[in-house]
């Protein structure tokens, strides 16, 4: 007998016509045909830290909360602390498991008095959307998964809100970094936009109706929007080398269901102050425990690119850690990494190498973030 | 995208310019453009003996690593350093950003190699348009 062989369908999101159309190369993305870039990984990545560019992150999951208790029910599966939301506004957070391990990264939006919206990755979209309803029936509130109904359109970069208020009768000014509103955009009424993203730099993230010839329409304004600023549309291949740079951690990378919260460093995110949520105990024995494992950042000294899953290695040789994201950084112009050292290799300035095809290859551990945005003068 | 018609190429998209008993060797356009933007080179140092078929060095686009693979066999003779430190220039011009030249061992080796056109049906075929 043969296995019954299964190969699910590849997903895309309504506006995969029209990436084709501006000739994106397409690559199979955790089950989803997205674009990887379009004119080039550099161009696009200088394109958001210089300018404006503009990606489909339709693929990103959506779970509304709604509901008397629904605060308490945030509270319970997340480790940031989202009584303190005042009402539009948004909040970095995490997902564990009892043991402490990463169920999920994602973004908790405080939509109205007893309404909230997280955002999760795409990869993770059933297993997080299934976690976060069966861990929440003990609570008042309905539990809603709405990540087919939205397009989402994330606007990047320092003329971003230029791009978006050309668009909006929203007042953008007033919408500070990691805070929502609600407007009408390219004639779409009541829609969300959030002054949020996933590259170091401002943007917004809108989220409109996803059937395909409202997504087109918008996706097209935006970018004739974006013109006069030079935008681009941008791929995962940017998305990532950016979110790189600026340290943002990517689940399956940085963070998994292996890996903790206190080793992945996001320690400022986790609110241990708050009387539980899941995973609360298990951190709280790791964080005694001590450490065994830091995330560092990296930099190539010697000639080489360090790629995810590379081995580092000590001066005699043998393997003391890996690496979770490797890449030649486009905007710094250097060959950067993230990776798991043992903490006495985690100061900065530690020389360690990096395993590349057979060789060892120095590196040394630097500050992160590799880039922080400039602050407005 | 044209191929010149002097070169031979190799299913791994390297192209090999033989000049009597000397070669000199490179990527395809097509290589380059499925690579994207190329940032980086490993190449053999003069004297390094390449065997055909096996691998020579390595290629990386910010995306992706690709290891090159020898068209033919021979002694390593010139390499060509103005690639370390710029890269780019194989996707400005793949055909005219030579990697390595070579000493011949065997010219009889290119024989088995894809003329042009042919390779230019193969690439065809497997970007599947």
């Amino acid at each position: 007998m043969s296995p019954v062989e299964t190969t699910p369908a590849v997903r895309k999101t309504a506006l995969n016509v029209a990436h084709r159309q501006l000739g994106a190369k397409m690559v199979d993305f955790n089950g989803w045909d997205m674009p990887v870039e379009y004119s080039g990984i550099i161009a696009e990545h200088v394109a958001v830290r210089t300018g404006v560019g503009i990606f489909d992150v339709s693929h990103m999951g959506d779970i509304r909360v709604a509901g008397p208790q629904a605060l308490a029910a945030i509270q319970h599966i997340s480790i940031n602390d989202a009584s303190r939301l005042a009402m539009g506004q948004a909040q970095y957070s995490a997902m564990l498991y009892p043991q402490g391990t990463f169920v999920d990264d994602i973004i908790v939006h405080r939509l109205g008095e007893h309404e909230y919206l997280i955002v999760i990755n795409a990869g993770t979209r059933e297993k997080d959307f299934k976690w976060v309803r069966d861990n929440m029936r003990q609570f008042d509130c309905v539990v809603e998964n709405l990540s087919d109904d939205f397009t989402q359109i994330a606007i990047q970069g320092p003329r971003g809100v230029d791009v978006v208020q050309k668009l909006t009768d929203a007042d953008l000014a007033a919408v500070k970094f990691y805070w929502v509103t609600r407007g009408t955009i390219c004639g779409l009424k009541d829609i969300l936009i959030a002054r949020t993203g996933y590259t170091g730099e401002d943007g917004f993230e809108i989220y409109i109706p996803s059937d395909e010839a409202t997504s087109a329409r918008v996706w097209n304004e935006v970018l004739e929007a974006g013109k006069e600023f030079g935008v681009l549309p941008c791929g995962l291949g940017a998305r990532n080398t950016l979110r790189l740079e600026s340290k943002l951690p990517l689940y399956g990378h940085e963070i998994s269901d292996t890996i903790n919260v206190w080793e992945a460093g996001l320690d400022r995110f986790c609110k241990m102050e708050k009387p539980d949520f899941i995973g609360h105990e298990a951190l709280k024995n790791d964080k005694a425990a001590g450490l065994k494992r830091m995330l560092v950042g990296l930099e190539m000294v010697d000639r080489g690119i360090a790629r995810d899953g590379y081995r580092i290695l000590n001066s005699s040789g043998e393997q003391v850690g890996y690496v979770t994201s490797g890449s030649y950084a486009p905007f710094l112009k250097k060959n950067i990494a993230l990776a798991y050292v043992p903490p006495e290799l985690a100061a900065v300035g530690t020389e360690v190498l990096v395993e590349i095809r057979n060789q060892g290859v120095k590196a040394r551990v630097v500050p992160t973030p590799f880039y922080k945005r400039p602050k407005k003068s | 995208m044209s191929y010149p018609a002097d070169f031979k190429y190799t299913k791994e998209h390297e192209w090999i310019k033989p000049d009597g008993g000397t070669a000199t060797i490179g990527i395809t356009t097509y290589a380059q453009d499925s690579l994207g933007d190329i940032v980086f080179v490993e190449l053999p140092k003069p004297g390094t003996e390449l065997s055909a078929g096996k691998t020579f060095g390595s290629v990386e686009s910010v995306k992706a690593v690709s290891d090159l693979y020898a068209p033919a066999s021979g002694t390593v003779t010139e390499v060509n350093a103005d690639l370390n430190t710029h890269p780019e220039k194989i996707n400005k011009d793949a055909h005219g950003s030579w990697m390595v030249k070579i000493k011949l061992k065997d010219a009889g080796e290119l024989n088995s190699l894809l003329s042009a056109a042919d390779y230019e049906k193969f690439v065809a075929e497997e970007g599947g348009h």
